[in-house]
């Protein structure tokens, strides 16, 4: 096993542990707003952690630059769906 | 290892599947099969149908989960009264019977299939170099199955003329959908600002790439309707009212230009769709680029649903 394939499975492995944290976060916290803030901060990392341990194999840089892009489309996408769903949240149930 | 992934994945998806059609409420359900064609998605490219795969994402999954959350919405209202109503025993036990036989009759069709199953891929295969494309599914698609695709962009155009059908009379020839105002600081109109460049860029290369590579004018249509319908929920443009000559004519642009290659065909290559030897990938590149754009709007418009306000 080289040093790329060890870098490549301790990554992934990490992104799949923020994949399951922010599961059962999502399972778990009590309303929506806690549940919206479990799932984009562990699913943001998660991707950017598989990402980041893939790039070592893939072939070209133009490659690694479209899984970086398909992270920070994510990430972007992640951010503003949160906001949005949040608003309605507080819309459907405002804090006493 | 890739067997326990498989193996995992369909059960996921039968499991998902039936908790879709279980489920009582509509919303729920509609969520239920969005997560449907994701999962499909992952099988399709299990299967190495990428194309398949892009497909699904974007227009079984994507555009579908996207109408079906509007209808969702629009039976809000009505969804207490109609889960009120609960049918009699007979409808019930009718009901399953009709869908236990389909679901037998299916089955044993499937089963009944030869194995191995017919195919042509070894000719397609021994033929695709004539039309000059290199993913093999555009070629089918454009060369070896043109009739199909020509009508299929037709049906898309009809199913947007059957949403339009449903507007009401003071509103026809009007603008489609309600008027959207979202706050112009807010983040649905910074997303619809920064997004849609990168969405044009993405939308175009997908398309571009299907000559060769998995991708093409369906799936980047979606993405090019999906980023002018971001636009136009963040309050920044408007629909164009469907009365405008302007609209119509870049709606039935593409589909015209495929049947007037396929017409010429018929006499320069003795078929109508036949293209004239070394000529099929031009003219499969000029059906594209005259579909995309037309595509795109068609889509967009069945999303935006029936003109609801009149031109003024």
């Amino acid at each position: 096993m080289s040093l790329a394939d060890l870098f490549t499975i301790t990554a992934v492995s990490a992104g799949a542990v923020f994949f399951l944290a922010g599961t059962v976060g999502l399972l778990r916290f009590p309303d929506a707003l806690t549940r919206l803030h479990a799932l984009t901060k562990a699913d943001n990392l998660g991707l950017g952690l598989v990402v980041l341990g893939l790039l070592p194999r893939v072939d070209g840089v133009l490659a690694g630059l479209k899984l970086v892009a398909i992270w920070l489309l994510a990430l972007l996408a992640g951010a503003v769906v949160s906001q949005l769903i949040a608003r309605a949240a507080r819309r459907a149930d405002p804090p006493a | 290892m890739m067997e326990a992934f498989n193996v995992g994945l369909a059960l996921l998806i039968l499991a998902l599947a039936v908790w879709t059609v279980v489920a009582r409420d509509t919303f729920a359900a509609v969520v239920g099969f969005v997560a449907y064609g994701l999962l499909l998605t992952l099988v399709w490219v299990q299967l190495h149908g990428i194309d398949v795969a892009l497909t699904e994402a974007a227009l079984g999954s994507g555009l579908t989960g996207a109408l079906l959350i509007g209808a969702a919405a629009r039976l809000r209202k009505t969804e207490g009264a109609a889960r009120a109503e609960r049918p009699g025993v007979s409808t019930r036990v009718a009901a399953a019977l009709a869908a236990g036989c389909v679901t037998a009759a299916l089955a044993v069709a499937v089963l009944a299939l030869p194995d191995p199953a017919p195919t042509l891929a070894p000719e397609t295969a021994a033929n695709i170099a004539a039309t000059g494309v290199g993913n093999p599914i555009t070629a089918v698609l454009l060369a070896f199955r043109a009739m199909d695709t020509l009508l299929e962009a037709i049906v898309v155009l009809f199913a947007m003329i059957g949403v339009w059908s449903l507007a009401p009379d003071r509103a026809w020839g009007g603008r489609p959908g309600p008027l959207h105002r979202a706050d112009p600081d807010g983040i649905l109109a910074y997303l619809a600002r920064v997004l849609p460049p990168i969405g044009l860029v993405v939308g175009l290369y997908i398309f571009w790439i299907g000559a060769d590579l998995p991708g093409g004018k369906f799936q980047g249509a979606t993405i090019l309707a999906a980023m002018w319908l971001l636009v136009v929920m963040a309050g920044l443009a408007d629909t164009p009212p469907i009365g405008s000559a302007r609209l119509r004519i870049a709606l039935v642009a593409g589909p015209v230009v495929f049947i007037a290659i396929g017409a010429a065909g018929v006499a320069t290559a003795g078929a109508f769709l036949a293209y004239p030897d070394g000529l099929a990938k031009p003219l499969i590149k000029v059906i594209e680029w005259a579909l995309l754009p037309s595509l795109a709007l068609t889509l967009a418009l069945i999303l935006a649903g029936a003109p609801e306000r009149p031109a003024k």
